[in-house]
């Protein structure tokens, strides 16, 4: 069996299905405003039943591609089709997917009630059948109590929750999230990307989320696309973002990373042992996939994230590569782990952590400690860009 | 905050007495007894009892009051589509323009909008009379409604109607079920002072009125040519009244908070 990089959830992995007909398809799609390209030729290709997460700094185009699928923006080049349809030129009300707001965008002269049955309202839905829907909606997001509060009588998660119902009381197509989870506080944050992954499986439907948060993004969605300046630059799980990232750029954007610049000194059985600028050799096991072939003497990236090298007082016996050696320079104590910054010899700051797994240690790390970092062939990755 | 000094609250009696205290005065006489209008006779309601059987101002109110009422209303349709035009439109062809031209009403003296209003009908050969009065106070009313509506509508967000049209409904739809009931503050607002400019205008109107539609201040105003009786006073309290009433719930309704925004 081939090594497989970080948890596999289940068996859902439709983008390497080549049978498997795209759900959405944003298809060399352009938009401008003006002189600003917000969206540069991008295509985009979405599974049913998928969580897909736009992932990328404000401003890199995301929400314009979510707005571009509900309809309120249309593409300036190139087209949206979904679910093997043609998009362009259908008005938002005519379009089969539903868009949870940032702002939530509660409507502030209805009850919980009357916003959730606004959707089926516009679709003639009678009456009766509306009751009944909105009360199967209320009981998915256990609000059933606030059916006639004014959304200002309610605190910030149940707005939200409020908002994902009337979203869902249409059963749409797809779901569109727009920054859902901004405006909660960290506890309930995480409580309610469990509880939103649950609903998308449960109910089977294709979510799109835009997000600026690399952490919602990885523990929500079955793959990312990270997008910068306009482009989407890698789309894959969120075990291969983290674990492989595609360039230095992405493995600094989510999560922790050390990166150091060097020369690949040789190669050698499909890996590779460089030497870095900072003074120190590094022996990867692996060569980065799905790019040309470096060759001895050019310039590469090792990018490291700080919990997988290990911090001991003492030179790790028998080693001459992947080890360095530093001073304590500052400690962050965060309960479950503890961050230490390493202060190199070279001057270089490497940051390193280590899981608190009992309550007392014998020899605890201390400012101004030399130590020595170490790690397996394995733990790092190679970057060319 | 500082506290009042007694400079401070001099200067804030003097203030108010000089706006209000003719006024004052106004309402006072208005309830005298006696028929010589600066020598007090002893509290009386007999200026308003024998107002109510003045047949010449009684049409003037009745006059004033149908002007007040179409021209508030067309007013506020008006001005409200303009101030959607102005907030939605984006940077249309001429906006600036456009812009420009609603808001010079406001500035422009009351003499030359009469003035101009006048021979224009006069070249198109309209017959004065009610109807050019009602046209004449639309035209300069539709822009304090467009001021009022504006202003609601910059804070007002976006992402609502968007909701709206996400979740099925028409744009028409749209502004009527989301739109509307949230700008509404300010579109009563706007028609209250509409209404309330209406009825107190006295240039326009005796610029654009012909036989037969004479409003409430012109008449007040002819009256007073032939000297002043207290039964003008009466008249003049009731508008007075009207006026505040009009200007306050006006002024309540724009300050009410701005449902718009999502706390």
């Amino acid at each position: 069996m081939a090594k497989m990089l970080g948890p596999v959830r289940r068996a859902f992995q439709p983008w390497n299905d080549p049978s498997q007909p795209p759900f959405i398809e944003f298809r060399n799609v352009t938009k401008r405003f003006g002189d600003f390209t917000a969206v540069d030729n991008q295509s985009i290709t979405v599974y049913e039943r998928e969580f897909y997460a736009l992932l990328g700094p404000s401003g890199c185009g995301k929400t314009t591609l979510l707005r571009m699928l509900a309809g309120f923006e249309e593409p300036s080049e190139g087209e949206i089709f979904l679910d093997g349809r043609p998009l362009t030129g259908v008005p938002p009300h005519k379009r089969p997917v539903n868009m949870m707001f940032q702002s939530y965008a509660l409507f502030p002269h209805m009850n919980v009630a009357d916003n959730i049955a606004f959707g089926l309202k516009q679709e003639g839905m009678a009456k009766a059948d509306i009751a009944v829907r909105v009360e199967e909606m209320l009981r998915l997001v256990k609000l059933q109590d606030f059916a006639r509060r004014k959304p200002a009588q309610l605190s910030g998660g149940q707005q939200q929750r409020v908002a994902l119902a009337r979203a869902l009381a249409k059963r749409p197509k797809v779901l569109l999230l727009d920054e859902p989870l901004g405006a909660l506080d960290k506890k309930l944050r995480e409580e309610t990307q469990f509880e939103l992954t649950d609903l998308q499986e449960s109910l089977g439907l294709t979510f799109l989320i835009v997000t600026h948060d690399q952490e919602e993004a990885m523990t929500m969605a079955d793959r990312i696309a990270v997008m910068d300046h306009g482009r989407v630059i890698q789309v894959a799980t969120p075990a291969v973002i983290y674990e492989a990232p595609a360039s230095r750029y992405i493995a600094d954007f989510v999560g922790d990373v050390n990166i150091f610049e060097g020369r690949i000194a040789h190669l050698e059985n499909g890996g590779l042992t460089m030497t870095t600028a900072a003074g120190f050799t590094v022996e990867v096991a692996e060569m980065p996939q799905g790019v040309a072939r470096p060759q001895a003497g050019e310039t590469i990236w090792f990018a490291i994230r700080p919990e997988k090298m290990v911090i001991s007082h003492e030179r790790p016996p028998n080693a001459t590569t992947n080890v360095i050696e530093g001073e304590v320079w500052d400690i962050g104590y965060l309960g479950d782990v503890s961050i230490y910054n390493i202060k190199l010899d070279s001057g270089d700051v490497v940051r390193a952590t280590r899981l608190n797994a009992s309550r007392e240690v014998e020899r605890p790390l201390t400012w101004e400690d030399r130590v020595f970092l170490s790690w397996r062939p394995d733990a790092g990755t190679v970057l060319v860009r | 905050m500082r506290r009042f000094t007694s400079f401070n609250l001099v200067a804030l009696v003097f203030g108010l007495a000089f706006l209000y205290l003719p006024i004052l005065i106004l309402i006072i006489y208005s309830f005298n007894a006696s028929r010589i209008v600066t020598v007090w006779g002893g509290f009386s309601t007999r200026w308003y009892v024998e107002l109510m059987h003045n047949e010449s101002i009684l049409d003037a109110a009745w006059v004033t009051l149908r002007v007040g009422l179409l021209s508030a209303s067309v007013a506020t349709v008006l001005g409200t589509l303009a101030a959607l035009a102005l907030v939605r439109g984006g940077r249309f062809w001429g906006r600036t323009l456009f812009s420009g031209m609603v808001f010079a009403p406001l500035v422009m003296p009351e003499v030359i909008t009469g003035l101009s209003l006048l021979l224009l009908f006069v070249a198109i050969n309209f017959d004065r009379g009610f109807w050019t009065v009602t046209i004449a106070h639309i035209t300069f009313s539709m822009c304090f409604v467009a001021v009022v509506v504006q202003s609601r509508l910059l804070s007002f967000d976006r992402s609502l109607e968007e909701a709206a049209l996400d979740l099925g409904a028409t744009p028409v739809k749209t502004f009527f079920a989301v739109t509307l009931p949230l700008i509404a503050p300010a579109v009563i607002a706007g028609w209250m002072l509409a209404f309330s400019l209406s009825l107190d205008d006295l240039v326009i109107a005796s610029f654009t009125t012909g036989p037969g539609a004479t409003t409430l201040p012109m008449k007040i105003y002819s009256q007073v040519r032939r000297g002043v009786t207290p039964e003008i006073n009466a008249v003049c309290t009731i508008l007075v009244a009207l006026v505040t009433l009009g200007v306050l719930t006006a002024s309540i309704l724009g300050k009410a908070r701005s449902p718009a925004r999502t706390p």
